[in-house]
C-alpha cells in the first residue's frame, strides 16, 4: 500500500514534467507519423504495389511497426528524465526519505507508459485519416491494447535501466536508436522473405518480429496468430530483467 | 540528562573509493538538540560522512548510529528521523514552489500536505513566488525552498552539507538564523563547512576532519586556544639589524629567516604587547623595512595540528 501510494505520488510528479513539455509528446508522435506518410505516399508506389496485389494494404501492414517505433522513440525521454534526476540533488533527497525505492523509478515508468500510449493514440488517429482500415473486433482491440501496454512497460523499464547506467543525459537516450534498428531489421516494414539469408535468420529470431506480427495479426486478421505467446514471453522476459537490474543499479548508485 | 542524549554516534568509520582512502578512522558523537559542525578543506571527506549518515552510502567498516538505529542495517528507520539539505538545492525546477512542498508532504505522509505547504511558504517568505516554477528562482530563493522542504515531517536531525557555499552575504546570514532557530526548537543540526567563521558562529561543537581522521574536536573556544597566537613578521635591511633584533627580542617565540632578512615574532593577542615590541626596536635604533601582521587561518589550525601530531610520535 505504502509503495503504491508513493509510486502514484512520484508518477504525478513525472506526469507534470511530461505535460509541461507537451512538445516532447508531439515530437515522439511526429517522427513515426512522418515515416508512415513517407512509406505510404512516397515509397508506397513501388513498395506498396507488391502488397496491393495481395490481400493486405501497405498501410495496414506497416501500422504495427510504426506503433512500435513510436513507443521506442518515446521511452528515450524516460531515460533522459531519470538521468537528469540523477544528476541533480533531488534523487538524494528522495533516497534519504522513507520512500519505497521501487516507487521512485516506478513513478517514471507509470508516466512514461501513459504518455507513450497517448502518442500511439495520435499516430493511430493519423493512420485512420491516411486510410488505415483494421479488421479487429472488440476482443482483438482489447488484446492489442494489452500487448501494447506490456511492450511499452518492458521498453520503459529497459529505458530506465539504461538511464541508470548512463553517465550523461545525452547517453541515456541513445540506446533507443539501437532498438529502432531492431524494428527495421524485423518484419515491421517488409516481409522477411525478401531479406538476405543471414539477415533473415536474425530478423525471424529477434523479439521485434513476433511482437510486431502479433499486433498486425490482431489488427488485420482479427486473430492473435501463432506468435502471440512468443511476443508475450519476450516482453515479460525483458520487463523482468530490466526491472531487477535497474533496481539493483539504483540501490548501488550514489550522488 | 545522560540518558538517550546522543543523536548520532560514529565509531571507527572507514571508507575508500577504489584506491583512494577517504576516511581512515572517524569517530565522534553528536548530542541531541545541538549544532555540530564538521570542518574540513575541499575533498577532506565531509560529504562522504554525510552520505553515510543519511543512508546514501555504506561504509567499508565501522558503525554509524542515528538515534538507536544502525544506518546500514536499519536504513528505513533512520530515514524516518532525518532530512538532508545537500550541497546543491534539491528542488524540482519544473514544478512550482508549492508543488515541490506538496510533493514532499505527500511522500512524508503529512496529514494535510496543502496546509503544511502554505505555512512553510509563509515562514520562508515565498508566498508571492509560490506558484512560479522554481527554474526562475534566484539561488537564495531556491535555498530557502530547499530548507522548507527539509523541514516537512519535522525530522529530529537535519543534515546540511556546506549550506552557505555560493550564497551572497545576506542569504548566508539568513541561513545562519534559520539554523540557529532550528536548534533552539530542539532539532539536532549536523553541518559541514569549509569556513572556520561559520563553525564559530553556529556550532556548539566543532570537529576538524583532516587526512581521514578527526584531528581535533571541541567547542569553538577550545579550538581557538589551539590557534597560533598573534604573529607579526618583521623585515630588516641588513643581516646585522636582523641579528640585533633577534637578540633584543629573545624573550619572544621567534622564527628567523636569514635569506629574506625576516623575523616572525609571536606576540600574543594584546595590542599593548605589540606596541611594546615596536618601542623596543625603536629605542635600539633598528629600522624596520617591512611590517606585516599574520592573521591565523584554518590552514594554520591544520598546520598546527599536523605539527603537534608529528611531535607526539
Amino acid at each position: 500500500m505504502h509503495a503504491l501510494h508513493d509510486t502514484w505520488v512520484m508518477a504525478k510528479r513525472s506526469l507534470r514534467h511530461t505535460i509541461r513539455s507537451m512538445d516532447t509528446i508531439i515530437t515522439v508522435a511526429a517522427t513515426p507519423i512522418a515515416m508512415m506518410l513517407l512509406f505510404v505516399y512516397v515509397f508506397g508506389g513501388s513498395f506498396g504495389s507488391a502488397f496491393e496485389a495481395g490481400t493486405v494494404k501497405y498501410i495496414d501492414f506497416i501500422v504495427p511497426g510504426i506503433v512500435a517505433m513510436t513507443v521506442v522513440s518515446g521511452i528515450a525521454y524516460a531515460a533522459l528524465r531519470l538521468n537528469i534526476d540523477l544528476q541533480k540533488g533531488i534523487i538524494n533527497r528522495f533516497k534519504t526519505m522513507p520512500v519505497a525505492p521501487s516507487s521512485i523509478l516506478g513513478g517514471h515508468a507509470v508516466s512514461s507508459v501513459l504518455s507513450n500510449l497517448f502518442s500511439v493514440l495520435l499516430v493511430i488517429l493519423v493512420a485512420f485519416i491516411a486510410g488505415f482500415r483494421p479488421h479487429a473486433g472488440v476482443e482483438e482491440w482489447f488484446l492489442f491494447g494489452g500487448l501494447l501496454t506490456l511492450f511499452t512497460l518492458a521498453m520503459t523499464w529497459m529505458a530506465i535501466m539504461f538511464g541508470m547506467l548512463a553517465k550523461t543525459a545525452e547517453g541515456a537516450g541513445s540506446f533507443s536508436y539501437l532498438v529502432l534498428l531492431l524494428i527495421f531489421i524485423s518484419s515491421a516494414f517488409t516481409p522477411t522473405e525478401g531479406m538476405n539469408p543471414v539477415v533473415r535468420v536474425f530478423a525471424e529470431h529477434q523479439p521485434m518480429t513476433p511482437i510486431v506480427e502479433t499486433m498486425r495479426s490482431l489488427l488485420t486478421n482479427g486473430s492473435a496468430g501463432d506468435s502471440m505467446w512468443l511476443a508475450i514471453f519476450w516482453c515479460t522476459a525483458l520487463l523482468i530483467f530490466s526491472y531487477v537490474f535497474a533496481l539493483k543499479v539504483y540501490k548501488k548508485r550514489t550522488v | 540528562m545522560e540518558k538517550q542524549s546522543t543523536a548520532i554516534t560514529v565509531s571507527k568509520l572507514q571508507k575508500s573509493y577504489k584506491k583512494v582512502t577517504v576516511l581512515r578512522d572517524v569517530s565522534f558523537s553528536v548530542q541531541k538538540g545541538t549544532i555540530f559542525a564538521l570542518l574540513g578543506s575541499n575533498g577532506a571527506g565531509k560529504t562522504t560522512i554525510i552520505n553515510i549518515l543519511t543512508t546514501l552510502l555504506n561504509a567499508d567498516s565501522g558503525t554509524a548510529m542515528v538515534h538507536s538505529f544502525n544506518v546500514e542495517s536499519q536504513p528505513e528507520k533512520v530515514r524516518n528521523h532525518i532530512s538532508l539539505t545537500g550541497q546543491f538545492a534539491a528542488v524540482d525546477d519544473v514544478l512550482t514552489a508549492r508543488e515541490n512542498l506538496v510533493l514532499i508532504g505527500e511522500l512524508r505522509h503529512a496529514s494535510d500536505p496543502a496546509r503544511t505547504a502554505e505555512a512553510l511558504l509563509k515562514q520562508f517568505d515565498l508566498t508571492d513566488a509560490a506558484d512560479r516554477r522554481t527554474l526562475t528562482f534566484s539561488g537564495g530563493m531556491s535555498r530557502r525552498l530547499d530548507i522548507a522542504m527539509s523541514l516537512i515531517g519535522s525530522p529530529s536531525i537535519i543534515f546540511f552539507d556546506e549550506p552557505t557555499t555560493g550564497l551572497d552575504p545576506q542569504s548566508r546570514n539568513s541561513m545562519w538564523e534559520t539554523i540557529k532557530s532550528l536548534a533552539k526548537s530542539g532539532t539536532t543540526v549536523f553541518l559541514t563547512t569549509q569556513y572556520l567563521e561559520e563553525a564559530d558562529q553556529l556550532a556548539d561543537k566543532i570537529a576538524i576532519l583532516h587526512q581521514g581522521k578527526i584531528a581535533v574536536e571541541g567547542t569553538a573556544d577550545e579550538l581557538k586556544k589551539l590557534l597560533p597566537r598573534g604573529q607579526v613578521e618583521l623585515r630588516f635591511y641588513t643581516k646585522k639589524q636582523l641579528d640585533t633584533a633577534a637578540t633584543l627580542l629573545k624573550d619572544y617565540e621567534l622564527a628567523q629567516t636569514n635569506e629574506t632578512l625576516s623575523l616572525i615574532v609571536t606576540t600574543g593577542d594584546g595590542v599593548a604587547q605589540l606596541t611594546r615590541l615596536l618601542a623596543q626596536l625603536e629605542a635600539a635604533n633598528i629600522e624596520i623595512a617591512e611590517f606585516a601582521q599574520k592573521v591565523p587561518t584554518l590552514d594554520d589550525v591544520f598546520l598546527k595540528i599536523i605539527n603537534e601530531n608529528e611531535e607526539t610520535k
